[in-house]
C-alpha cells in the first residue's frame, strides 16, 4: 500500500514540473529561453489563490471555483509572459537577463501578495479541484481535475507541434528565424504568442501546487524551487511535450524519493534523504551527456534558442 | 521574352547607418526574361533585390509589379506578388525535411498533410528536371541538393519572378550546368529571372540582358548578346581593368615544407588524408586542384594544428642559417643544449661554447644577437598546436575557407580582429592598441577595404572587404609559408585580382604558397606547380606552365572504385 501512495504522491508532484515543463517546451520552440519560469509559476500561484479568496463561500458552485481560478492563473502567467515578450522582442533585450528578473520579480510580488491571502482555507480549497466522486475512490484521490488538464495540455502541445502548420511554423521560428521571416511567417506574432500562452500554463504549475498537490500557506515558498525543475525536465525531455509526461513523472519519483524510499526499504536511513534529493538534478546531467554523446539533431535544442531576430541585422 | 515589363524599380535608395547601399537605382524586367545584376562586391546587388523580395524596406522609390505601383513590407508581401528569392546563404532549417521546407509559412486552409507536400514537390521536380528525396533531412544534403530545395519552395509557392542571389558560387561546373538548364525550362514557362553573379562566362552563357551597378549606383542596362566580357568589365568597375596575373619565374627556391605520408581521419572513421606527400618550396605558388570536399580543407587545417594527424610528418626548413638566435633565449637550457651540441656560431665563424660562462653573460650575447646558427632548422609541425606552432618561431599563416567562422570573429572591430594574432605580444598588463590600430588603417588603406571606419564589426562589412581584412592581416605578419583556402570566393574580379596579386608578392618575398582554388584557369595561370588531390589522395603533381585544363581535369575526377553517387545526384 505505501508503495502504491509513494507511486501516487510522485504523480500528482509529478504534474507540477508537467505545467512548467509544457509551457516552457512552446516557449523555447519560438527560441525564447524563459528563465522567469519559476516567477511565472509563482504569480500562477498568486493570481489563482486571489480569484479564490475573491469567490471563497459566496455560494459558486464547485466547478465554477475551479474554472475562474485556473483561468486567473493563466492570465496571471499569461501578462508574465507578455511583459517578457515585450522586452525581449519589442525591445530586443537580452532574453537571459530578462527571464532572470521575472523570475526574481515573480517571486518577490508573490510572497508579498500570499502574505495578505491567510483569509483561504487551503484545506477547503483543494476538495474543490477533485473529481465530486474522488472521496470515495482512494485511487482517484490523487488525481483531480487538474491532474488531467495536464497531461490533456502535453498531448494537444505535442500534436500542434509535429502535426500542424501552426507547429511546423513555431518550430521554424525557433530553429531559425531569418528563415521563417523570408518565407513569410511573423516571426514576432509566433514569438508573441508562444510565449503568452507558454507562460499561462506553466503558471498553472504554481496554482495546482499550491491549492491541489499541498493544499497548504506554506506551499508558495517551494514553487522556485519547482520551477527550476521545470527547466530542467525541458532538458530532460529533449523539447518534447510527450516524453515530458514521462519525464515529469520520474522527477516525481526522485523529488520525493527522499521522504519515501526510507519507509519502504528500512535499510535506508532518513540520513540519506538530502543526498536523494538531488536525484533529479543527476538524472538532469546523466540525460544532457547521454544526448550529446549520441549527438542527433532532433534531439538538441532549437537552433536559435535565446537569440533575439532582427531582421535587418548583417 | 515578350515586351510587357513585369518588374519595375525606380529611384530606390537604402542606407545602413552611414553606408549607402543604393542610391537612386533603377530596373526594369521584362516577363519571360533572365536578367543578370553584375557589380563588385558591396555595390548594393543583394540589398536591392532584399528590397524586391521584403527583408528591407526601401528608404525611397517605387516598385511596380505589372505596371501597378506596389508596396513590399515583407517576404509575405512579395510572395503575395509571386516574388521567391534565393538567397546567397540558405535559408533553410536545418532540422526538416526537404518538404517541410518548401511548405513552411504557406498560407492555406487545407489540411496539413505532409504526404500530399512530398507529392506536390517530386511533381514540381519532375516538370523541370530536379532530382529530390522530399523526405531527406536539410542537414544531410550537400550544397546543390539545399539550393535546389530553395527553388522548389519559391515554386512550390507560384512565383512568378524568381531572384537568385549568386546561385553559382558553390556549385560545381556540372551543377551550374544543370542549374542553367533547370533556368532555361523556367524561362519558357514564362517565369522572369533575375541571376546575381560575378562571373562573367556565366552571365554570357545564360541573361538575354544585364544591369550593372557600381557603388550602389545604376550604370546601365546592356543587351548580352551585343556586348563583350572587357566592356561589361569596364562598366562594373568604372575604369579599364587589365585581367592579367604576371606570373614570375620562382626566385632561388629551397624546400620549405615537406609533407611525408600524411594521414588523417574524420570523426567517423573515414580516411581524409590518405598517404599525402609534397613538397612546398619557397618563392613559389603550389595550387591545389580537386573536387569540393577532397580534403583540401583537411589538408590546410592539418599542416596548420587543427586537425589531428594519424601518421606521417609534415616538416618545416626554417632558414635559420647565419641568423641570430632569436626565440629560444626564452628558454636558457636549451639555447645551453644547443650550444653543447655545437650547433651554432658567432659571427666570425667561431663555434660557440658556453662553458665555464656565467649565466648573465650568454644572455647579453643571445640578447645582442652574436649568436647565429649553423643551419637551417627543421621543425615537425605535427601534433603541434597552432600556439606551439607560433612560438617555435614557425611563420605560418592560414587563411581558412569559412572567413567569419574561423578567421575573424564577425562582431568585433578591424583593430581586434588584427590583436587575434598579437594579443600575446608584450609584457604589459594592459593591451596595446596603438600597434594592432596603425595596422588596421593600414590594411584599410593599402587594400581599399569599403568601410565606414576601422571600428566597424567586421560581419557589416561585405564578403571582399571581409575578406581582405583577413588576408591583410595574415600577410602583416612576414609568412614563411603562407596557406589560402578559397581566398576569391565570392569575390568580385577587382578584389579577386587583388588578392592574386598579394598573392604573387609573397611569393617574391620568399614565401611558400599553398594556394587552394576552384577556378581551374586560375589556378593555371596563377601556380606554379599544381597539386590535385582526389578522395585525400595525390592523384598528381603537374606543372602549371605546361599542363592543360583537360589534364588536370581527368586527375581530379581519377576514379579507384570511389563511389561517386552522391555528388552525381545532386
Amino acid at each position: 500500500m505505501e508503495v502504491l501512495y509513494y507511486i501516487l504522491n510522485a504523480f500528482s508532484l509529478g504534474v507540477t514540473f508537467l505545467y512548467g515543463c509544457t509551457g516552457e517546451i512552446i516557449t523555447e520552440k519560438s527560441g525564447h529561453l524563459n528563465l522567469g519560469i519559476p516567477g511565472i509559476m509563482c504569480i500562477g500561484s498568486a493570481t489563482g489563490c486571489a480569484a479564490l479568496q475573491m469567490m471563497y463561500k459566496k455560494g459558486i458552485p464547485d466547478f465554477l471555483v475551479v474554472i475562474i481560478s485556473i483561468i486567473a492563473a493563466f492570465i496571471g502567467g499569461a501578462i508574465m509572459g507578455a511583459i517578457y515578450s515585450f522586452i525581449t522582442v519589442t525591445l530586443k533585450s537580452n532574453q537571459n537577463v530578462t527571464g532572470l528578473v521575472m523570475t526574481i520579480f515573480g517571486v518577490g510580488l508573490t510572497n508579498y501578495i500570499m502574505h495578505d491571502l491567510t483569509g483561504v482555507r487551503y484545506l477547503y480549497a483543494k476538495k474543490f479541484f477533485r473529481f465530486p466522486f474522488a472521496e470515495s475512490k482512494t485511487s482517484l484521490q490523487y488525481c483531480g481535475v487538474m491532474v488531467f488538464l495536464a497531461i490533456i495540455i502535453a498531448i494537444i502541445a505535442s500534436y500542434i507541434l509535429t502535426k500542424t502548420r501552426i507547429g511546423l511554423n513555431l518550430r521554424s521560428v525557433g530553429e531559425n528565424p531569418a528563415t521563417a521571416d523570408a518565407a513569410g511567417i511573423n516571426v514576432s506574432k509566433y514569438r508573441y504568442l508562444a510565449t503568452i500562452i507558454g507562460s499561462g500554463i506553466a503558471a498553472l504549475g504554481g496554482l495546482f501546487y499550491v491549492m491541489d498537490y499541498s493544499g497548504t500557506q506554506e506551499a508558495y515558498l517551494s514553487i522556485e524551487a519547482m520551477g527550476w525543475l521545470s527547466v530542467a525536465l525541458v532538458i530532460f525531455s529533449t523539447w518534447k511535450p510527450i516524453v515530458g509526461i514521462l519525464g515529469s513523472f520520474i522527477f516525481g519519483v526522485t523529488m520525493i524519493a527522499g521522504s519515501f524510499l526510507p519507509i519502504i526499504f528500512s535499510w535506508l536511513t532518513m540520513a540519506s534523504t538530502p543526498f536523494l534529493k538531488m536525484l533529479p538534478y543527476v538524472i538532469t546531467i546523466i540525460v544532457l551527456i547521454i544526448t550529446s554523446i549520441r549527438n542527433k539533431r532532433e534531439n538538441q535544442p532549437p537552433e536559435k534558442l535565446g537569440i533575439n531576430y532582427f531582421r535587418e541585422d548583417r | 521574352m515578350t515586351n510587357n515589363v513585369k518588374l519595375e524599380l525606380k529611384g530606390i535608395s537604402k542606407t545602413f547607418g552611414s553606408i549607402k547601399a543604393n542610391t537612386k537605382v533603377d530596373l526594369k524586367l521584362h516577363e519571360g526574361e533572365i536578367l543578370a545584376i553584375l557589380g563588385e562586391n558591396g555595390s548594393g546587388k543583394t540589398t536591392l533585390m532584399n528590397m524586391i523580395a521584403g527583408i528591407y524596406f526601401p528608404d525611397e522609390g517605387q516598385i511596380f509589379i505589372d505596371g501597378k505601383e506596389v508596396t513590399i513590407h515583407s517576404p509575405k508581401d512579395a510572395y503575395n506578388y509571386k516574388i521567391g528569392m534565393i538567397h546567397q546563404h540558405f535559408k533553410l532549417v536545418d532540422v526538416f525535411s526537404a518538404s517541410e521546407n518548401i511548405v513552411l509559412g504557406v498560407e492555406t486552409k487545407a489540411k496539413y498533410d505532409i504526404n500530399e507536400v512530398n507529392d506536390a514537390v517530386a511533381a514540381i521536380a519532375e516538370r523541370y528536371g530536379f532530382i529530390i528525396d522530399p523526405k531527406k533531412k536539410v542537414h544531410e544534403m550537400s550544397v546543390s541538393e539545399k539550393q535546389t530545395v530553395e527553388i522548389i519552395k519559391v515554386l512550390y509557392r507560384g512565383a512568378d519572378i524568381l531572384i537568385l542571389d549568386e546561385p553559382t558560387a558553390v556549385l560545381t561546373p556540372q551543377e551550374i550546368d544543370k542549374l542553367f538548364s533547370v533556368l532555361r525550362k523556367m524561362k519558357e514557362d514564362g517565369k522572369s529571372i533575375i541571376i546575381i553573379t560575378h562571373k562573367l562566362n556565366e552571365v554570357k552563357a545564360i541573361s538575354d540582358n544585364v544591369t550593372v551597378l557600381l557603388k550602389g549606383k545604376y550604370v546601365d542596362t546592356v543587351k548580352t548578346a551585343d556586348s563583350t566580357e572587357s566592356q561589361l568589365t569596364e562598366l562594373m568597375v568604372g575604369k579599364k581593368v587589365t585581367l592579367n596575373i604576371d606570373r614570375t619565374e620562382p626566385n632561388n627556391p629551397t624546400d620549405r615544407l615537406v609533407v611525408d605520408n600524411l594521414c588523417s581521419t574524420n570523426e567517423e572513421g573515414i580516411a581524409t588524408l590518405d598517404h599525402i606527400s609534397f613538397t612546398a618550396r619557397s618563392g613559389e605558388i603550389l595550387g591545389i586542384a580537386g573536387i569540393a570536399g577532397s580534403g583540401q580543407k583537411e589538408l590546410l587545417e592539418a599542416i596548420a594544428g587543427l586537425q589531428k594527424i594519424d601518421a606521417g610528418t609534415v616538416l618545416f626548413n626554417n632558414p635559420k642559417k647565419d641568423k641570430p638566435v632569436t626565440y629560444i633565449h626564452k628558454s636558457y637550457k636549451k639555447v645551453c643544449q644547443l650550444a653543447s651540441e655545437g650547433k651554432f656560431h658567432y659571427e666570425d665563424g667561431t663555434k660557440v661554447d658556453f662553458t665555464g660562462m656565467k649565466k648573465k653573460d650568454i644572455v647579453a650575447l643571445v640578447n645582442d644577437g652574436k649568436v647565429l646558427f649553423n643551419e637551417d632548422e627543421v621543425i615537425d609541425l605535427r601534433d603541434k598546436t597552432p600556439l606551439e606552432i607560433r612560438e617555435l618561431g614557425v611563420r605560418l599563416s592560414f587563411v581558412p575557407e569559412d572567413r567569419l567562422g574561423m578567421g575573424l570573429v564577425g562582431s568585433m572591430d578591424i583593430t581586434n580582429n588584427m590583436m587575434l594574432r598579437s594579443y600575446r605580444k608584450g609584457k604589459s598588463f594592459l593591451l596595446n592598441r596603438k600597434n594592432p590600430e596603425a595596422l588596421a588603417e593600414e590594411i584599410v588603406h593599402d587594400l581599399e577595404v569599403v568601410t565606414p571606419s576601422i571600428k566597424t564589426p567586421v560581419r557589416r562589412l561585405s564578403g571582399g572587404n571581409i575578406q581582405k581584412v583577413l588576408v591583410g592581416r595574415e600577410i602583416s605578419y612576414a609568412p614563411k609559408v603562407f596557406m589560402a583556402a578559397y581566398p576569391v570566393r565570392g569575390l568580385d574580379i577587382n578584389s579577386s585580382y587583388m588578392i592574386y596579386n598579394l598573392l604573387n608578392k609573397q611569393k617574391e618575398s620568399g614565401a611558400a604558397i599553398l594556394f587552394v582554388g576552384e577556378d581551374l584557369d586560375v589556378l593555371l595561370e596563377l601556380s606554379d606547380r599544381i597539386l590535385v588531390i582526389n578522395a585525400g589522395k595525390v592523384t598528381g603533381i603537374v606543372d602549371a606552365r605546361t599542363t592543360t585544363k583537360e589534364e588536370v581535369g581527368l586527375l581530379m575526377t581519377k576514379h579507384e572504385g570511389i563511389n561517386e553517387t552522391k555528388e552525381v545526384q545532386a
